[in-house]
This record gives structure tokens, C-alpha cells and sequence, in this order.
């Protein structure tokens, strides 16, 4: 589904990501852990090109192809891409909109006016994102007015309102209580099956319950990719752990 | 049996002295400025109130705000002192059947200033617009669009180095570029300028739009742009990155992101700054004495034979009337009537800008609060 071959980034002169190659699984959640600068978040913002947005950020080789398509192909657009790789970051960010318009923002976007579409697809995602039910009555109200945890999940409705087919999350929970964790944790395995998920956190736990596959990164270097059971009960790598039981990170 | 002594007690000592003294200082400073803008204010509120201001019915001195500039004529009749405009004084002795009374002329010192409040009020319309659009989208640019490379860099500090530059250098500047050479779409070659054909018997004459409106819209736009930019990027850059990730992410373009997502939380911002900063310099006499500002003019901007002509007409002005009539006729009472009363409304007018600023600055947050 999503295949890195042999990556090398930078950060003008440092160099952010040592050959990364892996191959993460469709329609499964996959887990980056690892400690803080160790690349991970920079890795998941190679997938949908956000790291464009750094204007000293380059790739010095290696491809990264989503579909079998190597999407730093000049051929690719990067409007496309960004459809089909959803994103929902590490401070849930609704926009200082309706709830209503946060979700139909990516269709507007598109150009798709069609109210009847619109009022079908904030339902269907706002029930894709378990928040249909707390929010129903209040629709056109700012999202701003929702807790964290429903921000959040607003963030998400919004992600999968343009129908993608993989879904980026950049430690989605990290500024969440432990309830909000464990409500957008739900919701991460309901939507497994249907959307591939990348997540990043910093919260093994986390990893470890939500997650099929867990790829644990340090000092820009992938370390070991493996099934989740297996990278928690008997990693291969010293580092891994030496990482998984708090001896370091 | 005896009270422990208190270890808290206050004990004098010369960094306590020090800090007496420091504070004082910069209080004092801080008063100080208070008085000097109590002083002016006071000064011209008073001064200029007396001129504006009437204590019977309607209260106001309408013809000075409706009228335009006279010649006063002071001269006795019967034994009793008159004092009357141009107009007035034309009538009394028609009225009166004698030719030549005797008078002292004092130009300027009757009728009013409208004539200035409406030049003043389009001054700052056209350049406002100007500067926001020019001022905006350059902040858009830089802020947005470009590489933070060395090129952005001399850009900054161009644009630093523009906000140094004296008025009249500005009023230079404009004089040479808008009044005589931009060039002008004329049915005739002009033999005396550079003259371009661009068909159909249509001369592009690089004649300068001459003292007009619009070249002292534009030499007042050019001089507010280093504010304009310079409050623009810093309300772009308020606005959180969050907002602009999530929508480049849900595949927007960097405009339709901007357009709806930074832009809308930025304009309060932008415009209050903005607009303080053209009040500011609408208040300027330099830029529009060589570019846009006729000393007296009988015409009123809108009576003109083609609509095309609005753009290229001399107006009257409220700073360069105050310079005038302060400066460049024999100062006397008379005189001074008109220089307090027109600096009042002048700062009236300024602070009238100021305000709708900040109203609208108020209506839009509310708007959008994150």
C-alpha cells in the first residue's frame, strides 16, 4: 500500500530520515514509536507531501510510492494526493467554522455545491466518526465550541469526509484526557478494515492496543518493523527493547 | 521576656534608593507624554472649538464646514465694524449702492473648509485602496507564497528602508514619476513627451497624469505601504498553522486555503493596522503638495464634464489648507480663526478613521474567535 524505498531526507544539512524502506499493509493500523526527533512524524509527513511546506526540506533518495505510484514524481499532483491521504494532527485544528462547513470544507474545496450531498456525506462522516450523536443538534455551530476529544474526532470526521483511502495521524492523542483517548482509540478500530491507518505516538500503550503492525524508529533510522504482538513480547532489536521497557526515550 | 526582633523589617538601603529613583524616572517619562498630548489636544480642541462650535442654535458652524474658502473684508459702515466673506461683501454694496467702501482684505479668513474635508476624505478613500491592495497581496506574497531565502530578505529591508523616507521625498518622488511622466491614453500625439502608437489614432503620451487625485493617491498609497505590509505579514503570521495544514491536507491549494482559511482570521488585523497607519499618513502634507492638493479651487470634485475627469483633478486638502493659511498668507486673528478650526476638524476627521478601525476590528473578531 504505501512502500519506502531506501529514503534519505533533509533538513537543509541534517539529515532527518537514514534509508528508510518499509512496507506498510493496507486496510491495517500501523504504529511509529519511537523517542522525540527520532523521525517519525517526519516520515508520516512524507506521505502526503506536507513536508513541501518546509521550504529546507528535500529528499536526498529513495522513493515513496502509494499505490505503485512514486509520489514525488514530478507527474503527480500533490492536490490529488493529498485526497486520497487524509491527515489529522497532533493539536486537533477545526477550523474557526461550523461544525457543519469543517466537514463539507473538503468537498467546497472540490467545488461540490450539491446540498443534498453536503447534509449526506457531514452524516455519514460524523457517524463514521462517532460524534453524529453529540453534535446532531448543534450542527451550525462553531467547532471550536466541542471539547478536545471532540475536536478531534471533528478533525477526523473532516479527514474522511473527502473519502480517502489512507489516513495520517500525527499523535492524535497527545493532547487528549484518557477518556478522549479511548473514545478516538474506538474509533481508530472501527475505521481499520476500511482505511489504512499510519499513527504516531509517543504513548506505547497506545501502540499496543490499537494497532496490527509497529515500526519503531531511532535516530532517523528504522530499527524494527514488525507485527505488534511481536515488537511488544520478543523484539529482535536490543534497542527496541531497551525502548518498549522505558530503559531509554 | 522579649518579642523576637522582626527579621522583615524594611531597612534602608542604597538599591532600594536606586529603585526610588528609576521609577520615578520613568513614570515622569511616562507623564510626560500624557501632558504633551493633553497640551496639543487641549490646545487646538479649545482653540479650534471656538472657531467650529457655536453657543446658539445649531451649536455647530455650518457654513464653515459647508462653504468654501472667502476672502474676509473688515471695514466700517456707519460707524459700526463689519465683517463680512467676498460673496456677503459683493451683495452689501450692491445692496447699498456704494461702489468702493474701504475695506482690509484678509483671503482665506471666511467661509469655510469644505472644499478641504471633501479633498481630504477622497485623499484617503483612493489611497487606502491602493495601499490595502498592493499592501495585502505583496504580505500575501511574502509571507505565503515565497522562498525565505536572501532574495525576501532584501525585500524586508527595502520595505524597512522605505518607511524611513521622508514625506517629501515621497512628494518628490510622486511629483517626478505620477505627475510627470506616467503616461496618459490620448487621441494626439504629444511631440514634446515620448509618445507611443497603439492604433486605432491612440497615443500612449508619457506626460504625467499631472496634479491630480490620482497622483496623490498613489504617492499617499506608496508612502503607507511599509505599515500596510509590515501590519499585514504579522497578522498572517497570527494566524495559527494549524488552520493552513488542516486544509492543505484535506487537498486544498495554497489559495483556496489562504482565500478561506488564513485570510478571514488575518483582515481584522490587517485593516486595523492598515488604517491607522493611512490615517496616518493622509495627515501628511509633503507627498501631496507637488502631487495632488490645489491651494484653492471653486469646483467641487464632482462637478466634472467626464466621468474620466474625477480621476484627474487637483482637489483641496485639509493638511495642505492648515500649511497655507499657517504659513503662506500674513498671519493675523482672522487667520487664525480658520487655522485652529480647520486643524479641529482635521483631527476630528483622523480620529474618525481610527475609531471605524477599531469598531471594525471589534465587529470582525467576534466573528472569528479561536
Amino acid at each position: 500500500m504505501i512502500e519506502v524505498e531506501n529514503l534519505d531526507f533533509y533538513y537543509g544539512q541534517a539529515r532527518a530520515l537514514h534509508e528508510i524502506s518499509i512496507s506498510i499493509p493496507a486496510n491495517k493500523v500501523t504504529a511509529f514509536i519511537g523517542p522525540s526527533g527520532c523521525g517519525k512524524s517526519t516520515l508520516l509527513r512524507c506521505f502526503n507531501r506536507m513536508n513541501d511546506l518546509v521550504d529546507i526540506a528535500r529528499i536526498g533518495k529513495g522513493c515513496v510510492r502509494i499505490h505503485g505510484v512514486d509520489i514525488y514524481d514530478p507527474d503527480v499532483d500533490v492536490i490529488s494526493l493529498r485526497r486520497q491521504v487524509g491527515m489529522v494532527f497532533q493539536k486537533s485544528n477545526p477550523f474557526p467554522k461550523s461544525i457543519y462547513e469543517n466537514i463539507t470544507y473538503g468537498l467546497e474545496i472540490q467545488g461540490i455545491r450539491d446540498r443534498k450531498r453536503l447534509d449526506e456525506v457531514v452524516e455519514k462522516s460524523l457517524r463514521g466518526a462517532a460524534l453524529w450523536d453529540e453534535v446532531k443538534d448543534r450542527l451550525h455551530t462553531s467547532g471550536l465550541g466541542l471539547s478536545g476529544g471532540q475536536q478531534q474526532r471533528l478533525c477526523i470526521a473532516r479527514a474522511i469526509a473527502v473519502e480517502p483511502s489512507i489516513i495520517l495521524m500525527d499523535e492524535p492523542c497527545s493532547a487528549l484526557d484518557p477518556i478522549a483517548t479511548s473514545k478516538v482509540e474506538e474509533l481508530i478500530q472501527q475505521l481499520k478494515g476500511k482505511y489504512t491507518i499510519v499513527i504516531v505516538t509517543h504513548n506505547m500503550q497506545q501502540a499496543g492496543r490499537c494497532s496490527d503492525n509497529t515500526a519503531f524508529f531511532y535516530l532517523g533510522k528504522l530499527i524494527e518493523f514488525a507485527k505488534t504482538e511481536k515488537i511488544f513480547t520478543n523484539p529482535s532489536q536490543r534497542q527496541t527493547e531497551d525502548y518498549i521497557t522505558g530503559r531509554f526515550g | 521576656m522579649n518579642a523576637p526582633a522582626n527579621p522583615f523589617i524594611a531597612r534602608k538601603s542604597s538599591a532600594r534608593t536606586i529603585e526610588h529613583v528609576a521609577f520615578g524616572f520613568f513614570r515622569t517619562a511616562t507623564y510626560f507624554i500624557l501632558i504633551c498630548a493633553a497640551v496639543i489636544f487641549g490646545f487646538i480642541f479649545v482653540k479650534g472649538g471656538q472657531t467650529v462650535f457655536r453657543s446658539s442654535f445649531p451649536f455647530v458652524n455650518v457654513p464653515f464646514l459647508t462653504q468654501a474658502p472667502e476672502t474676509l473684508y473688515v471695514f466700517q459702515y456707519e460707524g459700526k465694524k463689519m465683517e463680512l466673506g467676498d460673496r456677503a461683501f459683493r451683495k452689501f454694496k450692491e445692496e447699498h449702492h456704494s461702489k468702493d467702501i474701504p475695506a482690509e482684505s484678509y483671503v482665506y479668513s471666511s467661509g469655510g473648509i469644505f472644499p478641504c474635508i471633501v479633498g481630504t476624505i477622497l485623499l484617503v478613500i483612493g489611497s487606502m485602496a491602493i495601499a490595502l491592495f498592493i499592501g495585502i497581496s505583496s504580505a500575501i506574497y511574502l509571507n505565503e507564497y515565497s522562498k525565505q531565502g536572501k532574495f525576501v530578505h532584501f525585500v524586508r529591508l527595502a520595505i524597512l528602508n522605505l518607511a524611513g523616507v521622508p514625506s517629501i521625498v515621497f512628494g518628490l518622488f510622486g511629483f517626478a514619476l505620477f505627475v510627470m511622466f506616467m503616461p496618459m491614453l490620448q487621441d494626439f500625439r504629444n511631440p514634446a513627451v515620448l509618445s507611443l502608437p497603439v492604433g486605432f489614432g491612440h497615443y500612449l503620451n508619457f506626460s504625467g497624469w499631472n496634479v491630480c487625485l490620482l497622483s496623490g493617491w498613489f504617492t499617499l498609497a506608496f508612502m503607507a505601504l511599509p505599515v500596510v505590509i509590515t501590519a499585514s505579514e504579522e497578522s498572517l503570521k497570527s494566524v495559527p498553522k494549524g488552520f493552513r495544514e488542516g486544509s492543505l491536507a484535506l487537498g486544498a491549494t495554497k489559495w483556496q486555503t489562504i482565500r478561506t482559511n488564513v485570510l478571514p482570521y488575518a483582515l481584522p488585523g490587517m485593516l486595523t493596522s492598515s488604517i491607522l497607519g493611512i490615517a496616518r499618513v493622509a495627515g501628511e502634507t509633503a507627498p501631496i503638495m507637488f502631487t495632488a492638493a490645489y491651494v484653492i479651487r471653486d469646483k467641487m470634485p464632482w462637478q466634472v464634464d467626464h466621468p474620466m475627469d474625477f480621476f484627474f483633478q487637483g482637489v483641496m486638502a485639509l493638511p495642505y489648507h492648515i500649511y497655507v493659511v499657517s504659513s503662506k498668507i500674513p498671519q493675523n486673528e482672522y487667520t487664525e480663526r480658520v487655522q485652529y478650526g480647520a486643524a479641529f476638524v482635521f483631527l476630528v476627521i483622523v480620529m474618525g478613521i481610527a475609531l471605524t478601525s477599531i469598531l471594525l476590528r471589534i465587529k470582525m473578531r467576534n466573528r472569528y474567535r479561536w
